[in-house]
């Protein structure tokens, strides 16, 4: 890529004034263009700090559900074939709503609960109490890792973005208005040449015409000295006119 | 986008996926397709990566071991697969699991479905091996392990 080209374009007082309002443009542009990456960047440094915490707590509580589960496995069998078996309709189920950060949509996950719990009737024999309590933690666990699940997917989509968007900044910073003002420089420095070369002909075409008028008043001197040259008739000195006939 | 309910999808072992269960997110959809795999010992890697990429395979106890043609991912199809069991919003998958078809998982860009790393029982959580914070490792490396 050739750092040293500018716009094409025929250098004229109008394109002047073109190209310093794509000027003015393109740097209200960049700094836009810059608050909104220092917004993202902003929201991204929160995110990624929930992230880091909610992860952490996230391992505590699968741990804790994992151990209610060894319980509830010691006092009501094995139950894990039934469960698999069992399953047909989920009870808790997540919609994707749509949250905007400066402009950037970012999925935020939302869960709600449908229908009854189809293990009900599972450790009717034995570890009801067990069951039941695994069942809390387990839908405990599912919540948080809802919102887990959330705070990621706005860290990626966050993250896309803020690589978008200084990019962009990058662009025009060194690309695009260095394009600028070269193109602007060399319109000035056209015109001021134009001016130059347009100030110079005349200069040199009056000096022509001095010439010539001296060399023409010359050639006038020495023919009405060698006495060829006719005065043409003065009118005004006139006392007879031979066009006249009735005097 | 809203209104529309999606599941939570889990790959795991045995324990992990009854727990989530009795929490309460199993469903077979209408072709009978479980949003569970459960991994066992003898599970292939290429039987979790294919479940992963399409979540409708079958359950991990029924699996012979594959004649191993180990297809590179071709990493556009696989997204687009994906994608194409829109009703999953949110992907479980244990870390020692996730750990065995990590390039699957980087090969995911997309922001829906998103994909978890959870500890299982015997690997707890280690959040050097996450790919999430790998990603921001460059950025707050005094942050990341607290």
């Amino acid at each position: 890529m050739s750092g040293k080209d500018r716009i094409e374009i025929f250098p004229s007082r109008m394109a002047q004034t073109i190209m310093k309002a794509r000027l003015k443009g393109a740097q209200t542009g960049r700094n836009l263009l810059k608050k909104k990456s220092d917004a993202l960047t902003l929201r991204f440094r929160q995110i990624l700090k929930k992230i880091i915490e909610t992860k952490m707590l996230m391992g505590k509580v699968m741990r804790e559900a994992a151990f209610s589960l060894a319980e509830a496995k010691f006092t009501a069998g094995d139950f894990s074939t039934t469960v698999i078996q069992n399953v047909n309709k989920a009870q808790v189920k997540i919609r994707a709503k749509k949250d905007n950060v400066a402009g950037v949509t970012l999925p935020v996950f939302e869960h709600y609960h449908e229908g009854t719990d189809s293990y009900e009737l599972t450790g009717l024999a034995r570890g009801g109490e067990q069951l039941a309590k695994l069942k809390r933690n387990y839908a405990k666990a599912v919540e948080l890792l809802v919102e887990l699940a959330s705070l990621q997917t706005s860290f990626v989509t966050l993250d896309e973005a803020i690589k978008i968007t200084n990019r962009r900044v990058n662009a025009i910073e060194h690309v695009i208005i260095p394009r600028i003002e070269r193109t602007l420089a060399y319109i000035i420095t056209e015109l001021d040449e134009r001016e130059r070369e347009e100030f110079y002909r005349l200069k040199k075409i009056q000096e022509k015409k001095k010439i010539l008028k001296e060399k023409s008043e010359k050639d006038l001197e020495h023919r009405r000295a060698a006495g060829e040259l006719l005065e043409p008739a003065n009118l005004l000195a006139e006392e007879k006119d031979e066009d006249l006939l009735f005097e | 986008m809203a209104g529309r309910g999606k599941l939570i999808a889990v790959i795991g072992d045995e324990d992990t996926v009854t727990g989530f269960l009795l929490g309460g997110i199993g469903e077979l959809n209408k072709n009978r397709h479980p949003n569970f795999l459960v991994v066992e010992k003898d599970t292939t890697i290429n039987e979790i990566e294919d479940t992963f990429r399409s979540l409708g395979s079958l359950l991990g106890s029924v699996v012979e071991a594959k004649p191993n043609e180990h297809d590179p991912p071709l990493d556009e199809t696989d997204s687009r697969q994906f994608l194409h069991r829109d009703d999953i919003g949110i992907i479980l998958i244990n870390q020692y699991i996730a750990e065995m078809v990590r390039h699957a998982l980087d090969a995911h860009q997309h922001s829906i479905p998103a994909v978890l790393e959870i500890p299982s029982k015997e690997h707890p959580y280690d959040a050097a091996k996450d790919s999430i914070l790998r990603r921001a490792r460059g950025m707050f490396t005094a942050e990341d392990l607290r």
